[in-house]
This record gives C-alpha cells, structure tokens and sequence, in this order.
C-alpha cells in the first residue's frame, strides 16, 4: 500500500544553521503521526517541507505517491490544493467570511465544486452548525478551532498537517478539540500529521517522532 | 474570487463608502462640468445661428447680444423705430427681425416681434396660429409646458425682465395665447412672443398701425382714438421705439460694411454674434479649464484613497491571503481579488457620481433662475461621461496594482510562520 507520506532522508538549513538532517519516516494510511519537539527544534520547517511552502535542500518528499520535492511551486500548489489540508495555530479561517462561506471556498479551491450538505453534516459533528453564518472573530477560541478543522477537512485531504491546533487551549477544550480531531480524521479517511509541543495529546496518538532526540542523535 | 472581493468590501464598508463617495463627488463635477459646458457652448452656437448682426443702443457689445438673442441680461436701451427702416433700405441686408422686450410673465420674458422671428428658429406651431392682433401671445414649449398654459388661456404681464424685479403688472392690457410652438431646443421654447404693437399697447405707447413693419401706412389711414393716444404718449416722452434689431446680410459685403458704418455714423451699436460668442466661450472656457483641473485633483485623491485603503489592507490581510493561497487559490486568483476590490470601487464611486452630477444639475436649475434660464438639459447623457467613467476606473486598476502586486510576492511560509 502507497505511504500517504513518505520523508525520506530530507535536510534543510538556513545559512549555517542545520534545522534538519537526514530525516525518514513515513506515515501510512489510517496512522496518525505527532511531530513533538521544543520551540525551534524544526517542527515548522518539516511542516513547510512537507507541504510544499518550503523546499529542502536534499532528500525527498511523497504525499500519496506523488513528489512534493523536485517540481516548481504551481505544481507543489496543485498537490497541496488536491491531497493536503493544513491547520495553523492561529490562522484559521479567511477573517472577512462566514465560517460557511469559508468552507465552500476550500471546496471550491479544493475540487471546483461546492456541496453545502457536506459542510453541514461537518459542522453538525463539530458541534459548530449554530454558528455557520458568523464571522470568524464572533467565535470563541474553542469555536474557531473547529472551525478551522472543518475549513481543513472539508476538502477530504488524504493527509491533514496541524500546527499546535490544541497548544492555546485549556484541558477541557484541548482534550475535546482532540478527539474531535481523530474523530472526524478516522470518519473522512485522512492522515493526521500534528507537529505540536503538548504531551497532552499523546494519549490520543500513540505514535510520534521527536525531533529534539533526533537532532541530538545526529 | 469575485465574491471574496465583495465579502472584503462588505466587511469594512465605512472605509470602502467613504472612498466610493470621494471618487463620486470628483466624478459628479466632472460631469456637472462637461454638461455645463458643452450643452452651454452648444446652445450659445445654436442660439446665434443665423443672425449676422445684432444693432442696439450703445453700450455693452455682449450685453446686447446676451440681452436680444439669449435673453439672458438687460438691454443697452432702446432705438428709434426709423432704424428699422433704414437696415431695409440697405441692400446688403436680407432681413431684419426687430425686438421690443420689456416684460415678463412668471420670469418668462415677454419678446415682441414679428412672426419673422420664428424662422430664425425654424420654430412651428404645435397648436394654434401665429400672433396678429393686439395682446395675442405664442407661447414657446417650454414656456408652455411649465405654465401650464393653453389656448385661450389669458395672463397678465408684469413690468420687467424677471420674475423677481416686481415692478407692477399691466393689468389693463391682458394676453391672450393664441398659439403653442413645437419645441426647438432654442431659446424661443422659454419665451413668449407677441406683436411689438402689444408691448407698446401695454406700456401705452401710442403709434401707428403696423409701424415696425414694411408697409404703406397711407393705406390704412389713422384712427381718430389712436391720433388723441399718439398725441397723449408723445406729450408724455413716449415714442415708439424698439429694443434690438436682429440683422441677417443678403451678402458678405453687409459683414464689411454695416458694423463700422452703424457704430461709427449711428447712435446705435452693431455687435456681431459670432465675435461675442466667441469671447464669452473664452471667458467661461478659463473658469471651467480651472473648476476642471481641480475636479481631476480631486479624482486623484480619490484614486490615491483607494490606494492607501488597499495597501493597509492587503498588510493586514496578508495572512488571510496567504491562507487562501494555502487553501489552494493561485496567485493570479489572489492578485485579481485586489485588483477587482481597487476596480469596483472605482467603478461603483464612477457610476454613483455620473448619477450624482445629473441629479444635482437638475436640482440646481430648479433652485436658481438664472441656471434655468440658460435651459441646459440635466438629464441628457454626454460621451464623454464614458471617457470620465474609463479613466475612473484605470485609476482604480492603478490604485489597486502596487497592494496587488504586493500581494504577489507574498512568502508564505514566512507570513504563516509569522501569523502562527
């Protein structure tokens, strides 16, 4: 079976700073992977990497087969656009429309169709069908996040890349955003990629990579 | 695309209504300009179409003119009704068209002539007949429209050019209409014309039957009442006079000739139309040059607005659009949501200010006389109002092209590491 995404031997740095070195790993369909690690120990670098804003200086990058590395940036915003979603710690959803709106836009960007049943049913599950119509800044914190993961879902990405999506939440909101996270991940069939420095989360993915270990191993 | 540019608008709608307002009120003067000016220039050409020569008393050269063919300021006073004539004798001449003005009804100036006067217009009758008896009136269509008047329908004229001046009315010599004219887009569709005979009735000039006009007076012999008026007026400094003389020349030598002979021989002045017309347009040409010049600064201002709006904007939003470039959008589709904002903007302030400078020239020449009496149409569209509305929206297009271009360039992971 095809890796949903497959890092191989990947390095980067910026001047004479080495953020990664030699990485592998891969992810298979179904799994889940926690990128964990100390602020600056490259967890946004391999995020960048891996979703095509950042190209490495060597190695290779798959997502379902297809290389990320070694093809110009249109064709890594194809890829992006059709296999990848991606949620970030704070920037969530496009500020000047309806967290709706929002999502027919990523459909739209996504496969060039909308399907408004599609976005209801995922709202309804992240609890958020009540606020459909509202603007992102009339959201709470919690509210926004899931609306973020569903702007990130909508499009049925085989691999979702999160950057600290539960870091600014309390346990409660955390431990729900969480399981709403696996939770609709399992149910739309797509890989959870979640760089992140809460050990709160890990008892949702037991699996993970330390990327702080593994620079000092190298 | 289209619709994310419109969700930006809406979501700051004070700041892209201001800047639609700005761009309107540069664009409605703009318009209100262009209007005034060549519907203003077009009537004065067209007005004095076809009169070679006007002949007054002396005074202002323009003021005749302004005074006998647009009927927009005072006479110089009037000439004796011999001049008449005289012009006739002369064979360079092929017609003279004699004035009397003095009165007006509800700031409609009352102009006695002779039915002459309305093939200078190539004016027809709508309804009715021409003018010949005493206190017979033919109103001009707009005149007509406007007062409301129909056949039949009698008034009295008050003394006095406008209807402000308020210098009593002559309610022992009543009009009567008697006839209705198509309109012509001229200055004859505001006035009311009758006989020079009734204007000297009604200002109790005594004179003779038919005086002004080109006949044998032994023909129809003196009435005994008119000899003891005639006698009366004249005791009292009353003669038969006229106010201008409009002058049409049989040939080119009368052009040559007849201005220096009548300013230089005559008590009376010859102003040529074309020469007065042509200084006035230069006059007014410099003041609309200038309003103008400052009706494309104020554009500029505008365009400059939008462009400021949408460099803060686009800072403020970059991480929203590197978030839609994330989100798959290509950078042509982001480039083209700013530069549709900057366009519809342009756009939207272009057209609410077209609509803007037609509805205020309307207003205005409801509110001012002076404005109506020069009989502009405000709500008839110009070409070059499509010129205004292109080179708006170009400022847009150049208004929205830097933060557009800005938008560009965005790094994302940059911005996102950033915003993260």
């Amino acid at each position: 079976m095809t890796a949903v995404l497959d890092v191989s031997a990947i390095s980067k740095a910026y001047g004479s700073d080495r953020i990664l070195s030699d990485l592998s790993f891969s992810v298979e369909p179904g799994e889940h992977l926690l990128l964990l690690g100390p602020s600056g120990s490259g967890k946004s670098t391999l995020i960048n990497l891996v979703t095509g804003l950042l190209t490495p200086d060597s190695g290779e990058i798959r997502i379902g087969g297809e290389a990320m590395t070694g093809i110009d940036g249109a064709a890594r915003d194809d890829l992006r656009r059709r296999r990848v979603g991606i949620i970030f710690q704070t920037l969530r959803l496009v500020s000047a429309l309806s967290i709706r709106n929002n999502l027919r836009m990523a459909q739209q960007l996504g496969s060039g169709r909308t399907d408004d049943a599609a976005i209801d049913q995922l709202l309804d599950i992240l609890g958020i069908a009540h606020r459909a119509d509202a603007k992102p800044r009339q959201l709470s914190h919690g509210q926004a996040q899931r609306a973020a993961i569903a702007r990130a879902l909508v499009g049925r990405p085989d691999l979702m890349v999160a950057d600290e999506p539960t870091s600014a939440l309390d346990d409660a909101n955390a431990q729900r955003i969480a399981q709403l996270l696996i939770d609709t991940a399992r149910a739309q069939g797509t890989t959870l990629l979640i760089a992140t420095h809460d050990q709160r989360l890990r008892q949702f993915i037991p699996r993970s990579l330390d990327l702080a270990t593994m620079a000092e191993a190298a | 695309m289209l619709k994310l540019a419109f969700a930006y608008m809406n979501d700051r709608r004070l700041v892209t209504g201001l800047n639609i307002l700005l761009l309107a009120l540069a664009v409605a003067t703009l318009v209100i300009l262009l209007l005034a000016s060549t519907q203003l220039a077009d009537r004065i050409q067209r007005n004095a179409e076809g009169i070679d020569l006007v002949v007054g008393a002396k005074g202002s050269p323009l003021q005749l003119i302004l005074s006998s063919i647009y009927h927009m300021d005072q006479p110089t006073g009037n000439v004796p009704l011999e001049s008449v004539q005289m012009l006739r004798r002369d064979p360079a001449v092929r017609q003279v068209v004699p004035l009397a003005l003095g009165d007006n009804f509800r700031g409609y100036r009352i102009v006695g002539s002779e039915p002459a006067y309305l093939g200078l217009y190539n004016a027809e009758l709508a309804e009715g007949k021409i003018f010949g008896g005493q206190g017979e009136v033919v109103l001009g269509a707009d005149a007509a429209r406007n007062l409301g008047a129909g056949l039949g329908q009698k008034f009295i004229g008050s003394h006095g050019l406008s209807d402000s001046e308020g210098a009593g009315e002559h309610d022992s010599h009543p009009f009567e209409t008697v006839g209705i004219l198509k309109p012509t887009g001229t200055v004859i569709d505001r006035l009311i014309l009758t006989s020079i005979e009734s204007v000297w009735d009604v200002h109790g000039i005594a004179h003779e039957e038919e005086d002004a006009h080109d006949h044998d007076h032994d023909a129809h012999g003196h009435h005994p009442d008119h000899e003891t008026e005639a006698a009366a007026s004249r005791h009292a400094g009353l003669f038969p006079e006229v106010t201008a003389l409009l002058v049409r020349y049989r040939s080119a030598a009368g052009a040559v000739r007849l201005p220096s002979m009548i300013n230089r021989q005559t008590d009376m002045q010859a102003a040529v139309p074309a020469v007065e017309t042509a200084r006035l347009l230069n006059l007014l040409g410099v003041g609309i040059d200038g309003a103008r010049l400052f009706a494309w600064l104020l554009a500029a201002v505008g365009g400059l607005s939008i462009f400021v709006t949408l460099l803060n904007a686009a800072s403020a939003r970059e991480a929203d659009l590197a978030l839609l470039r994330v989100m798959g959008a290509s950078r042509a589709r982001v480039f083209g949501t700013v530069m549709v904002e900057g366009l519809v903007t342009a756009g939207i302030g272009g057209l609410v200010g077209i609509a803007l400078g037609h509805a205020t020239l309307a207003g205005a020449m409801g509110s001012f006389a002076a404005l109506g009496e020069i009989g502009l149409q405000p709500w008839q569209m110009h070409p070059g109002e499509l010129v205004i509305l292109a080179v708006v929206l170009l400022i847009g297009l150049l208004a929205a092209l830097i933060p557009a271009i800005r938008v560009f360039r965005i790094d994302l992971a940059a911005t996102l590491a950033k915003a993260g």
